[in-house]
């Protein structure tokens, strides 16, 4: 029994207390009696035709227990991995939608794509008998850029989607803004790159499956950050499994980022394999299997224009965008670079025409889908660039031209011309705050101290604004959304008034165990160690979308506030009974169930104790036990945003860029647990900075072979990489959630990018630098730097 | 990992037996190449030699002239060893540079040198110090140890006992780390002694090498000034995702003058 831990307090996660004494059950610490070891064979290339598998050697190898090929999946009859999105072009013509075997059939379409899985009795034995598997493989030419793959000449992927366009996707009014443009005094533009990224979470994806016969059930555990979407899209579309006889647990999870919230072919096949084989198999990826099969992130290339009028007041934008897909549609793939892209390109501000068109395009490379941000990164970073070249061509001050643009904090709710409409915000305040936060007046002085040791040093906005909370299903559906995007709660109150909440988000590394049970304490006046999440098993849980897209307390914490209120409802009904007074006189406070105006009252335990033991009850009129679940649909996006400012301090010797100053002032809504919320955007911050200034998937044209395919390769950002982080709220409410919160999961990545590049092309600008891709490593500024250099040593 | 013969011999002899009787057999030191080599399954020896327990091949002595480190030393111990940084303390930097403390803490001066990873740190000290390589059959100056990629005098069976190093008057290492995994992208030694300065650069290249112009310069003048204009040729540098020829070449000059730097402070 303790205390009331409620909305606004900061305790220490309870889910912390086992993570760090080793006590976690993560799906690799699980074992099922009877257990096999699966593993995948992968393709050794880009592109090739899958001319034959001859199973012979592997089938002989010690241990072995069976081989299976796309030609068994065929043979089963089987489907595909459905894609959760279907996009059209203006013309309503919908995407192409090429099918996506479970294991590759006739074809294999990058590195990492699956050809086999080999179950045995250790895994030493499968990777021995995979290794004898004969594989011939016809090699073709692969295409991994976007600009190449749509090239007249360029390797095609599936012979029914020429030039490998998998969908022309526009947004906007492309009349009006041809027009705004006609009228500009002056035009910024801006080629960039937005580069691909590979999530890489702490845990490796990986899989158990068992079937067993005597219910004709399966079992799939497995690294999802959305179980019960799982069991619907492999059980529904692809394996043709009844939902009552699939039950999908994702227990602990170590990081997700995006990575995990897709239905991977690993899934299908191994749930497959289990009843074939009629003993559990677990399949666990090691690394550098994640770095060829984990979705990847990002890969834009864009052209982008802005229209100003003579005082730097935007008119309109217009952005050329190639997203790259990969070699199939992943869950949420076409939707990442569409939906979740044109309609931030509006930001903060008051730009009146806006059109956006994104040319979705197969290669050959992993497939790519939503990483941490997914499409709000890459529409923050083309904004908050074009925005300082505008300035700097203007030569108008960075934050003044922010100022004149901004959407004022009495304009919301407020319509972009890019469908969604902002209910609350502002950014004006966010950039304030941060202004004074990082002591900005008295940077020229510290640019001097690093002149004076011969440093560049540069300062970086970024004011932006993303939508999260996904989704109102209704606008999702209509914007091609194949399901819903509601979430739902169960709270249970047991007969001694301790609470068990079922949940249908999923905890894996969010502190939902924490920031749930202080909504519950909060509302129910219970303890907070009286408070259990339970999240993560389709038979435990009711239903639910899972976590992704800063939804979890947007739209669980309402299903689940919701659900209390429910609770707090009957409750009155029983207390109305028990204390002999109308239900409209019943106030419920403090844990406390009592008469207005009376020293008369009921205990929540006690209140429970009734529900359970209905001697003295309304019986007629209600029915025993206290449960309530709730469902909930968001009515609109919530619209998180801030000001980050980075500051960064160049060696021209080496072009090493070190990170020197970070201040973020975001706007996240109402704060539940004020330490979660600073460690959610220390690591979103993190991570977009990892963008900005280290990591980039590079794939070799023409072989398509991975060549960041490592952690020696690919660059993670590290703690010795970032300075103490200045994080803070300037919190306006969210007008349509519950509780008034915006979501804080992603803000970080979205905000952070720009911001740290606008710093460093700060910092060059005095040599003529305008823009420099991501990530800006050591090699990449010092190049930068000999070209900018070269007229002034000619002189 | 594949599986292989374990074999933990406590004699030097016994060792390089094992190694030579059983065929494609490696020694284990402290394994941190070997052993993510052999978890990938790369690697397939039939048995591995273990020398960790030939405690006498741990520890560092000083012979007055020279300071001799045995071969199974961690490099963390080199790092905090008082004697070194006393006495050439551009060694302990760079032992305190290599990889992360857990690596530090098994990996050994003699598994590096024999290695000889063309971007490792220890071969840059060790041919920039002019260190001898001790075996367990004879006595190799660096110069003729370290023979390019990966590949070393080393004759087969022949196991490294300690790397006897000479006392410098100055010495300093700069290091540029690879962004990603933190090898030298360019790592450059400098060692003055009475005779003459020693310049190594490690990360540039498939091998470890010295850089004669500079040596020259700086044997004249002991300042980075000296080889501020030392252009070196890219012609047979490495070029990769993380950097191109000219931009390690590059790297090799500022290094090069911060490891004067170093030297002298």
């Amino acid at each position: 029994m303790g205390n009331v831990i409620g909305i606004g307090a900061a305790p220490k996660r309870k889910e912390d207390q086992r993570f760090l004494t080793g006590r976690g059950n993560y799906v690799s610490d699980i074992k099922r009696a009877g257990m096999t070891s699966g593993v995948f064979v992968r393709s050794p290339h880009g592109h090739a035709v899958l001319r034959g598998i001859d199973k012979s050697a592997a089938l002989a190898s010690p241990g072995i227990i069976a081989v299976l090929t796309g030609d068994d999946v065929k043979a089963d009859g089987l489907g595909g991995l459905p894609c959760g999105w279907g996009i059209s072009d203006a013309k309503g013509v919908p995407m192409k939608e090429p099918p996506f075997p479970m294991l590759a059939q006739s074809k294999v379409r990058f590195v990492g794509d699956m050809v086999a899985f080999v179950i045995a009795e250790t895994p030493e034995q499968a990777n021995a008998a995979a290794e004898l598997l004969a594989v011939d493989y016809e090699v073709l030419p692969s295409v991994v850029g976007v600009l190449e793959a749509v090239r007249p000449n360029a390797p095609q992927l599936f012979d029914d989607v020429p030039n490998n366009i998998c969908c022309d996707w526009e947004l906007g009014d492309k009349a009006a803004v041809e027009t705004a443009f006609r009228k500009a005094a002056h035009v910024a533009k801006l080629s960039l790159v937005n580069n691909r990224l590979i999530g890489n979470p702490m845990e490796p994806r990986a899989a158990i499956a068992e079937y067993e016969p005597g219910t004709d059930r399966f079992t799939l555990w497995t690294t999802s950050q959305f179980p019960h979407v799982v069991r619907f899209l492999m059980g529904a579309l692809v394996l043709n499994i009844p939902q009552h006889k699939l039950r999908v647990v994702a227990p602990d999870v170590g990081g997700g980022f995006g990575v995990k919230q897709f239905h991977y072919g690993e899934e299908a096949v191994i749930t497959w394999a289990a009843k074939r084989v009629k003993r559990p198999i677990k399949w666990v990826a090691s690394r550098s299997e994640g770095y060829v099969s984990d979705r990847h992130g990002r890969d834009h290339v864009t052209e982008a224009e802005l229209a100003l009028d003579e005082n730097g007041k935007f008119l309109a934008f217009r952005v050329n965008t190639l997203a790259n897909m990969g070699g199939y549609l992943s869950t949420f793939g076409p939707n990442i670079p569409t939906n979740l892209y044109g309609p931030l390109l509006g930001g903060v501000y008051t730009t009146p025409a806006i059109y956006c068109n994104v040319k979705v395009v197969f290669t050959n490379t992993v497939p790519v889908d939503a990483y941490r941000g997914a499409g709000r990164p890459e529409a923050t970073f083309v904004l908050e660039r074009i925005v300082d070249v505008a300035a700097s061509e203007m030569g108008i001050d960075r934050v003044e031209i922010r100022r004149r643009n901004m959407i004022p904090k009495d304009a919301y709710p407020y319509q972009t011309p890019v469908l969604v409409q902002y209910d609350s915000g502002d950014p004006m305040g966010c950039l304030d705050g941060a202004l004074v936060a990082a002591d900005v007046k008295n940077f020229g002085v510290r640019k001097a101290a690093s002149a004076s040791k011969g440093k560049f040093r540069g300062l970086g906005y970024s004011t932006y604004v993303e939508a999260c909370g996904l989704a109102p299903s209704r606008f999702a559906g209509r914007l091609g959304a194949r399901g819903g995007l509601y979430e739902s709660a169960t709270v249970r109150v047991h007969p001694t008034g301790q609470v068990t909440v079922m949940i249908g988000t999923h905890n894996h590394g969010q502190g939902h165990e924490t920031t749930f049970a202080q909504i519950v304490s909060d509302k129910l006046g219970v303890a907070f160690d009286d408070v259990d999440i339970v999240f993560g098993d389709t038979d435990r849980v009711q239903f639910g979308m899972g976590t992704y897209g800063s939804r979890s307390l947007v739209v669980g914490g309402a299903a689940l506030s919701k659900a209390t209120d429910k609770v707090i409802a009957k409750g009155k009904k029983i207390a109305s009974h028990l204390l002999e007074a109308a239900e409209v006189d019943i106030q419920f406070e403090s844990g406390k169930f009592s008469v207005a105006g009376t020293d008369r009252m009921k205990t929540f335990e006690e209140i429970a104790g009734a529900a359970y033991v209905p001697h003295n009850y309304p019986l007629e009129v209600l029915e025993p036990g206290l449960e309530e679940q709730a469902y909930y649909d968001p009515v609109n996006f919530t619209y998180p945003g801030g000001c980050h400012i980075a500051e960064v301090e160049i060696d021209p010797e080496t072009g090493t860029v070190m990170l020197v100053n970070y201040t973020a002032v975001d706007d996240v809504g109402t704060v539940i647990n004020p330490m979660i919320v600073e460690g959610q955007l220390h690591g979103g911050i993190v991570q977009g900075v990892g963008q900005a200034l280290f990591e980039n998937a590079v794939y070799d044209e023409g072989s398509g072979q991975l060549l960041s395919g490592s952690l020696m390769d690919y660059c993670m950002p590290r703690a010795d990489h970032m300075p103490m982080m200045k994080v803070a709220t300037h919190s306006t409410l969210c007008t349509h959630t519950p509780m008034g919160v915006k979501g804080c999961g992603e803000v970080g990545t979205i905000g952070s990018p720009a911001a740290v590049i606008n710093a460093v092309v700060d910092a060059l600008s005095h040599l003529g630098v305008t823009h420099v891709d991501m990530p800006a490593t050591p090699n990449r500024i010092w190049r930068l730097l000999q070209n900018a250099s070269l007229p002034a040593a000619a002189e | 990992m594949k599986p292989f013969a374990y074999h933990q011999p406590d004699q030097i002899p016994d060792a390089a037996k094992l190694l030579t009787s059983i065929e494609d057999s490696k020694l284990v030191a402290g394994g941190m190449t070997l052993i993510p080599t052999l978890k990938q399954r790369l690697a397939n020896p039939p048995a591995l030699v273990d020398l960790s327990r030939l405690g006498h091949l741990k520890g560092i002595t000083d012979d007055g002239a020279t300071i001799t480190i045995g071969a199974m030393t961690p490099h963390a111990v080199v790092a905090a060893s008082k004697l070194v940084q006393a006495k050439i303390p551009g060694l302990a930097a760079l032992a305190s540079m290599i990889g992360d403390p857990a690596v530090r803490n098994r990996g050994t001066i003699g598994g590096s040198v024999a290695n000889n990873d063309p971007a490792a740190d220890y071969p840059a000290g060790v041919l920039g110090l002019g260190a001898t390589v001790v075996t367990s059959t004879r006595e190799i100056a660096a110069d003729k140890f370290f023979l390019g990629l990966f590949e070393t005098a080393l004759e087969p069976g022949e196991i490294i006992t300690a790397i006897r190093f000479p006392v410098p008057l100055k010495a300093g290492y700069a290091k540029f780390k690879a962004p990603a995994s933190r090898y030298a992208l360019v790592g450059v030694f400098v060692a003055k002694f009475a005779d003459g300065v020693r310049v190594a650069v490690t990360g540039a290249g498939p091998g470890v090498f010295r850089v004669p112009p500079m040596e020259g310069a700086l044997s004249q003048n002991f300042e980075p000034t000296a080889i501020a204009a030392i252009k070196i040729d890219t012609d047979g540098l490495t070029s990769d995702i993380h950097a191109e020829a000219d931009y390690r070449a590059h790297l090799v000059t500022v290094m090069a003058k911060r490891a004067v730097d170093a030297a002298l402070s």
